[in-house]
Order: C-alpha cells, then structure tokens, then sequence
C-alpha cells in the first residue's frame, strides 16, 4: 500500500498562541461587523417568522419576471418578491404578510393562483400565519438558548469552569458571526437556518472540546511548562485531526451546496461558514482565552478529578 | 481494547446484519413492503411530504364561537323561564363572556337567582337545548353554571371553568372527528389527522398538491338548520334595527334578482343537521338538489312540524344563510325531503358530502399551510441523493489517501454506518425529510471524526515509539473519552431541535441524532473489530498509518 498523506507532518509548531492578538483583532472586527450588519441591514426573516406566504413554481417557458412582477403588483398584495429559484424556469414569489388575519392570507394565495393562470405548475406553496409565525420565532429562540444552556452545563461539569467560559466565548463567537454573514449577504433567515445555527453550535463545542481535552491532558504532563507553550503544544498535536475533520465536513457540506437543491443550499452555505469560522475559533478563540482565566494544572487533590481523568490515565501518568 | 470476545463480534456482527436487513427494502421500488405486517422487518423509509409531495395544513378550530353559542343557548332559555315565572327583567344577552340581565324588581331578584339556577343547561351534564353537544357525556359534578349578582343587581350566568374546558375539548374532538369524515369522503389516501395542543388540528395529506378543495371543504362549518319563518314580521323594519323579540333576520344565500334578500325567521331551531341520517345529490325537474333523511326523532318533529304548517314557509339555514325556504305543500312524514336552490352539480355534491360528514362545531382557520408537488419532491429526492453520494465519495478518497489501509477500513465502517441509518430510520419508521438527507450527508462527513481521532491518537503513539499493537490499543483508549464528550454535545443539539423544531427540521434532528449514535458505534466497535482481525492476522512490524 501508498504511504500515507499527511496535511500536518508530526512536529508541527505553528506559533497560535503567540500571535492572539492577531486572532483577537480579527475576531472584534468580526463581531463588530455582524453586530453592524445585523443593527443597520437587518436579517432577512422568512415567512416561517413573519408570517406570509411563499410560491414556487415552474413555467413552461423561461420566466419572464418582470412580466409576472408587473402582473402581481397590481394585485394589492402589498410587498411581493419575485425572484428565479435554481433555474431559468423556476421561480419564487414571497409575498409579504396581508393585512387581518388567517383568511385574508388565503385569499391571496388565491388571487395569485388566478393572475398567473393554470399552464404554471405549482411545485410549492407555503403559507405560515401571524401566530405560527411568532410561536416559530418563540421555539427557535428557546431552541438556541436552552440548547447553549445544557451544552455550557456539561462543559461545567466535565471541564473546570475556565474551560466553560472559554468554550461559550468561542460558541458566542461562531453564532454571531454567522448570524452577521446572513444579515449581510441579506439570504433567507429561516426555520433550516436556525437548524443549521443549532448544528453550528453542536460542531464548534465538538471541536473546542477535543481541543480543550488535550489542553487538559497536556497540563497535567507538562507541570512545570509555561501555559502559553502548553496550550499551543496542545492545539499543533491535535492540529491534524482539527484538520482532517473540517475537511471532511466540509466535503459533504459543499457535496450539499452544490447538488442538494436549492432549498437546501442556504442551510449548507451557513454550515459552511460555521466550520470554517467553529475550526478557527476552537484554535485562537477557546485556548488563548483559557490565558486570561486562572486555569489549574491538575493537583492530585482535585476533587474533579476523580470525574474527570480516566482510569488508565492515572496509572499511566508517569510514563 | 484488543480483546474481542466472540460473543462481541457476534454481537457487532448481528447488528451490522440486522441493520442490512432493515435498510434493504429500501433498495427495491418505492411501495415495496407497504403490505407487510408491521412486526416484519420489510418497511421503507417513510419519505416527509417535502420528499413525496403533499399538503400540510394547521387548523385552528375557533372554541370561542362553542362557548358563545352557549351562552346565547342559555339566554334563550333564561327568557323563557323569567317569562314563565313572570319575572320582568332587562337588558338580556350575552356581554363579557357571561348571560347577563337586569330584574326590574328589585324584590323579585332572589326568586330570578332561583329560576335561572334551575335551567335546564344548568343541570349536570348537557341539556338538549344546544342539541350540537348530544354526544358529549356529562362527566362532571354539579352545575356546570355559575349565577352571580353583582352590587348594581346585575345577574350573570357564566359557565364555571371546568365546563368551558369540557365544552371546548368536545369541540376539538368532534372537530377532529368531522375534519377526518370529509377528508375520508373525498378519497384522500391515508390521511393523518392529529391533534395539536388545545385548539389545533395537524392535517397531513399525502398525494395532494392542490389542496383548495379541502380547504374549501373544511372552510364550512356546514351548520344545518331549519326554522319557521316570521312572515307577519317587516323586513323593512328588522333590516333597520327593530328585529322583534326571539326572531332573528338572516340574509339569503346567493340572491337573484327580484328575490327576497333576507327573512325573518324563529331563533328557536325546528330540526337541526345533526338529525340527518344521509344526504345525496341527486336531480328533481332537471336540477340538482339535495336529498336528506332524518333519524326516527328527526323524521317525527319534521312531520309534526310540516302538518301544523301547510301552506306557510320555512328556512333552510346553512351557516346562517337561507338556502332555500319553500313553502310546505303537505305534512312531509316519511322523515326525508329535498333541498331545491340555486345550486351547481358541484356545489350538490359538496353540500351533501358536507350534510353526511356532520357540522362542524366551530369554524376552522388555516394557521399554516406546506404544500409540496410530486415534481419538486421527486427533484429533492434525486438532488439529495447526488448530494449524498458526491459527500461519500469525496470524504471516502480523502479517508484513504491520508489514512492508507486504515483509511479503508473506516470507509467499510462508513457505508455501515450508513446502512445502520437507513435502517434504523426504516425499523423506528422515521419520516425522512429533505433536511433530513442533509442531516445524513453531514452526519457522513463528521461520522468519520471518531476514526479521525483515533488514527491521529495511534500516529502519536507510534512516534513516541510504541509497538503496532500497544500503539493502538492506546490510540483507542485515550481517544474515546474525547469521542464521547464531543458527540455528546452535537446530540445535545439534535435533542433540542427536535423538541423544538417543526416538521422538516425535526426530520434533520432525528437523521442527525440516530447518525451520531451510530457513527459512534461504528467508529468504536466496528472499525475496531476490523483493525484487531488485521492484527492478529497480518502481525505487522509497522504500521501503515
């Protein structure tokens, strides 16, 4: 058999943790631009949150949008988005919340259905009323908090709190910034959206924790080893697998991009960026952050540990 | 971590077959095992209405309009007892959720407490004056009715807390109950008809990509009612604001020109349309019509109703609407008739189906609606499926260049995996969404991380100059904790996007959490299983990692 590539040879030192700053920098501006984005754009909600309706459809000929455009604004429906979906013949019109309730949102389903005449196959309709609407909003909130919430729990109680802290720091970091690249790119923010946030925020612990396991592991070896040199020691021997799994993710999130459709392709356009901005921040975010916190170097009378480090690990510490 | 019990590889074996054998069926056509029994292993994927096309509705059924219809039940008869006991009295009706009425007398206020508190709606279980609530057992104690005078001598009579719940969870089942009447009627196949919380009803339809007529269907309560008609009572007057006492005007339904537009007719219902037995469409001089039978008690108040009327009208109310008011030409006591009005084949035919299905007990709004053509599900499917294999090879080529032989094993734990999701999602009977796909495609590229750990784990072994077998027994011991803490998390996610997600999305949190537990099983137990069978085989001086 071939030899193996390897992406990071073994005895890699790439200096992270010397270069924070740089990571710090970047990271505030980040922030400071998804905030900005998010203050003065604002997020594209999709009907799932603010109610209205949502019509794909398929025309036999190429579309001509404008046409359709002018055919449905003079229909009185307020806001109506018309834009191509995918392909030439494919079409999505969005349009906006009508004014009283359920029925009248029915009615302009209707309408539309009407205007624009029976040769046109409807491959989707979706409709979500003001109350669904705001409950939606209500169970994505709750989802996101109480998800955030019970992952912060177990890095407490499987981490000392340091660890914790850093963790969220990193999670906080990826939420936001993807929440901000949607307000500025302006795409549909959606129920898939909220999902694929949630998902962002399962792989970016999944990702800090394997890091902060060897951080952990590393202290305890390394007793007398300045932390800066300890967490960076940390963060190149498990650089490959950082690596490695990204990449892999990544070929399937781009496989889901490219040829999943177009109904899907929003929700792997945010996990894309959720990766790539979860693998950055579990290195420069979550372990230089553990420097400003007083992280402990594993005393034998720590009481978590007897949680915390298995078995074999405790036999084997001295080798 | 290098000993393998047989009764462990036979364990990981048996599941890696059981998983083969559930995931199979879904390699056959589409419909293959749907006639199997349920015990046998022989269903497929169950694909969401976003993959198969289809409709589906949120309905919200209006329990208030229940609780008011009550009320003004209990008005009525609030009057005619008052009346009864010659009690003069005010302002009767129903205002902020309660009957209401003033008693002229002050001194005949005690005797009007006693009078209303002995109504018939008052009395445990429900009386027969609302006739919509026949089927509802009377399960509570004591009065249902709560009377109350206030210092300005208001009485009121509300209904107490318990009996409003009653009332309303009854209009929810019964709601439910026609809902799943009128779908049968129209030959929807396997309809899932849910409740949803206290006042909704989640209404799947498979197959249906234009669900305007069910909606249309399910927009009518279909109220069926027929009344004597006030013809001594002016129009004029009543259209103007003086409707006399227990009369009510009501307009006609579709009108034509040189036709009575309203009528004044009896609150009090003669026959309501629960009475009806059946209802057909059928033809009386070349119109389409409607038949209707009564049940026995119907038959005998219709009939004694038409032979102390010849010669007068009565209404026919649909949903507060007359659709027809004919004049009684004879005592009608066989206990059918028909309805003539200006009506299309079409709109007979739904009437009927309406009249057999039942009323509705309140009207139902959408609240939400998904609805998915066959052509778009289809183009989801193959676009997944694409997705899907492009995502497998791609991480499967990658696996082997960096990991060599290793890299190969963990491909064969890979297609497991997936076998073990398709199956799993098969055997649990799982709706499989589009998210869903996505969520099996990711789970694909993260599924691998576990052997990705435990590979990188080995190298470093290796370097710090352990033999082959120790390097990897190490490798796996020291990588599992990690693999657990960092899975864990991902599935604390999955678990709140289930509870929290809605229809589509819970499909992408179920593939995502069966995918973590399997990828984990597969990562540790048969990746393993086939490094420890290399080993002891092959019994290499170095390892190609």
């Amino acid at each position: 058999m071939f030899k193996p590539v390897r992406l990071v040879p073994p005895g890699t030192k790439v200096p992270f943790v010397a270069n924070r700053k740089i990571a710090f920098v970047l990271s505030a501006l980040l922030i400071i631009g998804s905030i900005g984005s998010f203050l003065t754009l604002g997020l594209n909600f999709g009907i799932d949150f603010r109610g209205g309706t949502l019509i794909e459809v398929r025309t036999p000929e190429p579309a001509d949008i404008p046409a359709m455009r002018d055919q449905l604004s003079g229909l009185n429906l307020g806001e109506v988005a018309i834009q191509e979906f995918g392909g030439p013949t494919d079409v999505l019109i969005r349009i906006q919340r009508q004014e009283g309730a359920e029925r009248e949102q029915m009615r302009a389903i209707d309408v539309v259905k009407e205007t624009l005449g029976p040769q046109i196959d409807y491959r989707r309709v979706e409709f979500v009323g003001p109350t669904v609407g705001a409950e939606l909003i209500q169970a994505g909130m709750l989802a996101v908090g109480l998800a955030l919430l019970s992952i912060l729990v177990y890095i407490w109680f499987r981490f000392e709190w340091q660890f914790g802290v850093g963790a969220i720091a990193a999670l906080v970091h990826d939420i936001i910034t993807t929440i901000g690249l949607f307000a500025l790119i302006q795409h549909e923010f959606n129920l898939a959206t909220v999902a694929a946030v949630l998902t962002i925020a399962g792989y970016s612990i999944n990702d800090t924790v394997v890091v902060y396991d060897r951080v952990r592991e590393s202290l305890r070896r390394y007793k007398t080893m300045p932390l800066p040199d300890v967490f960076n020691l940390a963060i190149n021997e498990t650089l490959s697998r950082t690596t490695m799994t990204s990449i892999t993710t990544l070929l399937a999130l781009f496989a889901i991009y490219f040829f999943g459709g177009e109904v899907l392709a929003d929700f792997a356009l945010a996990m894309i960026w959720g990766v790539i901005v979860g693998t950055y921040s579990s290195i420069f975010i979550a372990v230089p952050l553990l420097l400003f916190t007083d992280v402990r170097r594993g005393d034998d009378e720590d009481e978590e540990r007897a949680v915390a480090v298995p078995e074999y690990e405790r036999t084997e510490g001295g080798t | 971590m290098l000993t393998f019990q047989p009764w462990k590889i036979i364990l990981v074996g048996f599941v890696c077959l059981l998983g083969l054998v559930y995931a199979a069926p879904n390699a056959m056509d589409r419909g293959f095992g749907d006639d199997f029994p349920s015990w046998v292993p022989g269903k497929q994927v169950s694909l969401g209405l976003d993959l198969q096309g289809g409709s589906h509705l949120l309905l919200e059924v209006e329990v208030a309009v229940v609780i008011e219809e009550r009320l003004e039940a209990i008005v009525d008869e609030t009057r005619r007892a008052l009346r009864q006991a010659g009690i003069g009295y005010l302002r009767l009706g129903v205002r902020d959720g309660a009957a209401r009425f003033r008693v002229r007398e002050a001194a005949d206020r005690e005797r009007a407490v006693e009078v209303v508190s002995n109504l018939p709606s008052a009395s445990s279980g429900f009386g027969g004056a609302t006739g919509s609530f026949g089927g509802v057992p009377g399960g509570s104690f004591g009065s249902p009715t709560a009377v109350e005078v206030d210092d300005a001598g208001e009485v009121s009579i509300s209904l107490t807390e318990s009996a409003a719940s009653e009332a309303r969870t009854a209009a929810l089942q019964q709601s439910i109950e026609i809902v799943r009447r009128r779908i049968d009627e129209t030959g929807v196949r396997e309809p899932t008809i849910q409740r949803q919380g206290e006042d909704r009803i989640l209404v799947q339809l498979p197959g249906v990509d234009d669900p305007d007529r069910i909606k249309e269907l399910l927009g009518q309560t279909a109220k069926l009612t027929f009344h004597e008609v006030d013809t001594a009572a002016s129009v004029q007057q009543a259209l103007a604001g003086r409707v006399p006492p227990g009369r009510r005007l009501v307009p006609a339904a579709n009108a034509g020109a040189g036709e009575q537009t309203h009528y004044i007719i009896h609150r009090r219902v003669t026959v309501s349309g629960d009475r009806l037995v059946d209802s057909q469409p059928t033809f009386d001089q070349n119109r389409p019509v409607v038949s209707f039978r009564f049940d026995a008690t119907g038959g005998r108040l219709f009939g004694r109703f038409t032979s102390e009327h010849v010669n007068e009208p009565f209404a026919i109310l649909l949903d507060g609407e007359v659709i027809s008011a004919p004049v009684i030409q004879q005592p009608i006591l066989g206990g059918s008739g028909i309805i003539t009005g200006r009506f299309t084949v079409q709109e007979v035919q739904d009437l009927s189906l309406l009249l057999r299905a039942g009323a509705l007990p309140a009207p139902l709004v959408v609240l939400e609606e998904r609805t998915v053509g066959p052509g778009l599900g289809a183009d989801s499917i193959e676009a997944g499926k694409i997705a899907a294999l492009v995502g497998v090879i791609g991480v499967a080529i990658f696996m082997v260049v960096s990991y060599g032989l290793f890299g190969l094993m963990a491909n064969a734990a890979l297609m497991f995996n997936i076998v073990l999701i398709v199956g799993a999602l098969s055997a649990l009977q799982a709706t499989l969404t589009l998210p869903g796909i996505a969520g099996i495609v990711l789970t694909v590229g993260m599924a691998v991380d576990a052997n990705v750990l435990i590979f990188e784990r080995i190298r470093e072994e290796i370097l710090q100059g352990r033999t082959p077998s120790t390097a990897i027994d190490a490798g796996y011991k020291r990588a599992i904790t990690t693999i657990i803490d960092s899975n864990l998390t991902t599935l604390f996610a999955a678990t709140f996007l289930y509870s929290f997600g809605s229809g589509p999305i819970k499909g992408f949190a179920v593939t995502l959490a069966i995918g973590i537990v399997t990828s984990m099983f597969t990562a540790i137990m048969v990746t393993r299983l086939m490094v420890v069978l290399w080993l002891r085989r092959s019994r290499p001086a170095a390892l190609p990692i």
